[in-house]
C-alpha cells in the first residue's frame, strides 16, 4: 500500500510540476519553461541566490504576479473540489455523488448573488465580504440538508441526496430569479456562477490554503473509515467504526472544502466527480490512496481546465464551469451507463 | 488464534427485556442468560422477533426497557471499538459487491484493534491473517475483488472477516440462507471448529431446523415474542412443538450418526 501510494504520489506531482510551468509559460504573451522555472527557483531564500538574472522584469511580473496567483489559486480550487468529491463518494456509497449534489455550492452562490444584487460586495470586511457570505450560506445549506435528511438522529443516504438535490434546485431558481430581476449587474452574476479564476490576486490563495492542507489531513486520516463504511452502515458498525460520527465529521469537512472553493471561483462542476472516479479506475477503492491523490490530481485538472478557458477561444475568455461541464458531464453519463450495466450484470 | 480456552462464565445476559416499534410489541419481558462456549441456536417462525433479538444483543437496535450485559458488563457502557473487540456479527447478506481485494476484506476485521496511527496492537497479525487464510482456503483468492466471487465464497470472506476480528462472542444472522446445501455444511463446520478451537459463544438465528439440531448446543424458540421453549436439541425439536409453533405436520427422526433430531415435513393428507 504505502508503495504504491509513494509510486503514484510522485508521478502525479511530478505531472503537476510540469502542468504548473506549462500553465505559467502559456498566454498571450509565451514564457519559456526554463526562463519560469529560473523566475520561480530564484524565490526560494538562500538557495535561489546562486541563480543569475537573465530575463526582464516584465517576464517576472507576468509569472509572479499576473499569472502564477491565478493558476496556483486554480490548483488548490480543484485541490478542495476534488477531495469534497471524493469524501461525499465515500460517505454516500454513491458513485455519482458530487459536492453539487448535496446542494451546498447552490448556497454558497446564492450567498454571492444576494450580496451583487444589493452592490453590497465590498461592504463589511472589504474584498473578503464575498466569500465569508458565500462560505456561510453554503454551511447554512448543508445543515437544512442535514436537518432534512435526518429521521430519528440517523442520516440515511437515500434522503440526504434527495434533500440535496431539492435545496439545489430550490437555491438554483432563487439564483436564477436574482438574475432575472438585476438589470445592471445581470452579467457578475452570471459570469460568476458559472465560475471563474479570472483577477484573483494572492489574497484569494491565503485564504484557501489553510482549508485545503486542514481538510486533506482530516480526510486522509478518515481514509480506513471510509474503507470500512464500503461494507455499508451496518457491517461498518459492527466492525467497530461508530459510523454517524464518521459521517458528520467527513461530511462537515468536505463541505467547507467546496463552501471555500465555489467562494473564491464561484460554481465549478464536475470537478469532484471525474477526478476521484479517475484516481479509482487505475488506483482501486483504496480511500487511502484515493483521498491524497484526488488533491493533487484535482489540481493538475483544474490548471489544464482554467489553461483551456484562457486560450480557447482568446483573448475571449470561457467561463470555467462550462469547460468542466464539458468534460464533466458525458463523463457522468457514462458512469451511469457502466453502473447500469453492472446492476444488470449482478441481477442476471 | 491460540488464546486459552474461557473458562464458563456469563457471556450474554438479557434481563426483562421489550422492544416496541411505534405501537407493535416484537419482544416482550425476555430473560435470557448464556454462558461463554455455548452454541446456542435461535428458531422461531417468520416474524416472531428472531432478527430483532440478535440486533438487540449487537447494539445496532436498543431496547426499550430492560438491559443487555456481555461479558458481564452492561452493553450501553462500551464504545463502539471495545464493543467490536468483544462481539462480532455476521449478516444474512453478508458483504457486499465491493472492489476491495479479498484480503483488504480481512483485513478490515482487525479495525477495532488499531490504534491512531493505523498499528495493530497485536504483533503477529500477519501469522493470524495467513492462518484464516489457510483455513478457509482463500490464499488463492486472496488478490481477487470480493464483486467477482460467488455467494459461498463472499460469505466465506465474511467469515474470515469476523475471525480476524477474534470476538469473544459471535452473532449469526441466517448465515446460511443463500448458499446451496454443500456450502451450508462448509459454512457450519468452519464455525464450529472455530467455536470449538477457542471456546467461542455462538448465537447463531437459524431456519434449518436440521442444521440447528447438527450445531447448535442449545436452542431457544421465539414464538409471540417470547421464549416458549429453551433446552437442548433433544428437547426441544419434537413433532408437538413444531406444530405448535409452526403450525405443521412434522415427524422427528433421530440422525444415523449422532441422534440429534431430525425434522422431517409431513404433507396434508387426502381429502383433508
Amino acid at each position: 500500500m504505502s508503495k504504491k501510494l509513494a509510486g503514484y504520489g510522485l508521478l502525479c506531482s511530478i505531472i503537476l510540476l510540469l502542468t504548473l510551468l506549462i500553465c505559467v509559460g502559456t498566454g498571450p504573451v509565451s514564457l519559456p519553461i526554463g526562463q519560469i522555472a529560473r523566475i520561480l527557483l530564484r524565490q526560494i531564500p538562500i538557495l535561489g541566490q546562486g541563480i543569475s538574472i537573465d530575463w526582464s522584469p516584465s517576464s517576472e511580473q507576468i509569472v509572479l504576479n499576473v499569472r502564477l496567483p491565478r493558476i496556483v489559486l486554480g490548483m488548490l480550487v480543484g485541490a478542495s473540489l476534488a477531495l469534497a468529491g471524493a469524501a461525499f463518494q465515500g460517505v454516500l456509497r454513491n458513485p455519482l455523488a458530487d459536492p453539487f449534489t448535496l446542494g451546498v455550492s447552490s448556497g454558497s452562490s446564492l450567498g454571492a448573488a444576494v450580496l451583487i444584487f444589493f452592490g453590497w460586495q465590498y461592504s463589511l470586511i472589504g474584498a473578503l465580504t464575498l466569500p465569508a457570505v458565500a462560505f456561510f450560506s453554503g454551511v447554512i445549506t448543508l445543515w437544512i440538508v442535514l436537518w432534512l435528511a435526518k429521521e430519528k438522529g440517523k442520516i440515511p443516504t437515500e434522503s440526504l441526496i434527495l434533500s440535496g438535490v431539492v435545496m439545489q434546485s430550490f437555491l438554483g431558481a432563487v439564483v436564477a430569479f436574482l438574475t432575472a430581476m438585476s438589470k445592471k449587474t445581470i452579467n457578475e452574476i452570471l459570469y460568476w456562477t458559472l465560475g471563474s479564476l479570472s483577477l484573483r490576486g494572492w489574497s484569494y490563495t491565503a485564504i484557501l490554503f489553510p482549508y485545503v492542507i486542514v481538510g486533506l489531513v482530516v480526510l486522509w486520516s478518515y481514509a480506513r473509515r471510509l474503507n470500512l463504511l464500503a461494507l455499508g452502515e451496518r457491517e461498518a458498525s459492527h466492525s467497530g467504526l461508530d459510523v454517524e460520527r464518521t459521517k458528520f465529521i467527513v461530511l462537515v469537512v468536505a463541505t467547507l472544502l467546496t463552501a471555500t472553493a465555489v467562494s473564491v471561483s464561484g460554481v465549478i462542476g464536475f470537478v469532484g466527480l471525474v477526478v476521484p472516479h479517475m484516481i479509482r479506475m487505475v488506483t482501486g477503492p483504496d480511500y487511502r490512496l484515493i483521498v491524497p491523490l484526488s488533491a493533487i490530481c484535482g489540481g493538475i485538472f483544474m490548471m489544464w481546465s482554467d489553461l483551456a478557458a484562457r486560450m480557447v477561444l482568446a483573448p475571449t475568455e470561457i467561463p470555467l464551469g462550462i469547460i468542466t461541464a464539458f468534460l464533466g458531464a458525458p463523463f457522468f453519463a457514462y458512469l451511469l451507463c457502466r453502473n447500469k450495466k453492472q446492476r444488470m450484470g449482478v441481477n442476471s | 488464534m491460540n488464546k486459552p480456552p474461557i473458562s464458563p462464565s456469563s457471556a450474554i445476559q438479557l434481563s426483562h427485556l421489550n422492544k416496541v416499534y411505534g405501537t407493535q410489541k416484537v419482544l416482550c419481558d425476555l430473560n435470557i442468560h448464556i454462558q461463554s462456549g455455548e452454541f446456542v441456536g435461535i428458531i422461531g417462525p417468520n416474524g416472531s422477533g428472531k432478527t430483532t433479538l440478535l440486533h438487540l444483543i449487537s447494539g445496532a437496535v436498543t431496547p426499550s426497557e430492560g438491559e443487555v450485559h456481555i461479558m458481564e458488563q452492561p452493553l450501553s457502557s462500551y464504545s463502539r471499538k471495545a464493543l467490536s473487540q468483544q462481539l462480532a456479527v455476521l449478516q444474512q447478506d453478508g458483504i457486499p459487491a465491493i472492489s476491495f481485494p479479498v484480503h483488504e476484506v480481512i483485513r478490515m476485521g482487525r479495525y477495532p484493534f488499531l490504534d491512531w496511527l493505523g498499528r495493530d496492537r497485536y504483533a503477529e497479525v500477519e501469522e493470524l491473517i495467513t492462518l484464516i487464510m489457510d483455513r478457509l482456503e482463500l490464499h488463492a483468492l486472496a488478490e481477487r475483488p470480493v464483486s467477482e466471487l460467488s455467494g459461498g465464497q463472499r460469505q466465506r470472506v465474511a467469515l474470515g472477516k469476523v475471525m480476524a476480528q477474534q470476538p469473544a462472542v459471535l452473532l449469526l444472522d441466517e448465515p446460511t440462507t443463500y448458499l446451496d446445501i454443500r456450502y451450508q455444511i462448509q459454512f457450519m463446520e468452519l464455525v464450529s471448529r472455530w467455536q470449538q478451537e477457542e471456546g467461542l459463544t455462538v448465537i447463531a438465528v437459524m431456519h434449518d431446523l436440521n442444521l440447528a439440531s447438527l450445531f447448535c448446543s442449545r436452542l431457544l424458540v421465539l414464538h409471540e415474542q417470547n421464549i416458549v421453549a429453551d433446552g437442548s436439541p433433544h428437547d426441544i425439536l419434537t413433532e408437538e412443538m413444531v406444530e405448535r409453533v409452526f403450525g405443521v405436520q412434522a415427524s422427528a427422526t433421530p440422525h444415523p450418526d449422532s441422534g440429534v433430531p431430525q425434522i422431517l415435513l409431513k404433507r396434508k393428507e387426502e381429502g383433508k
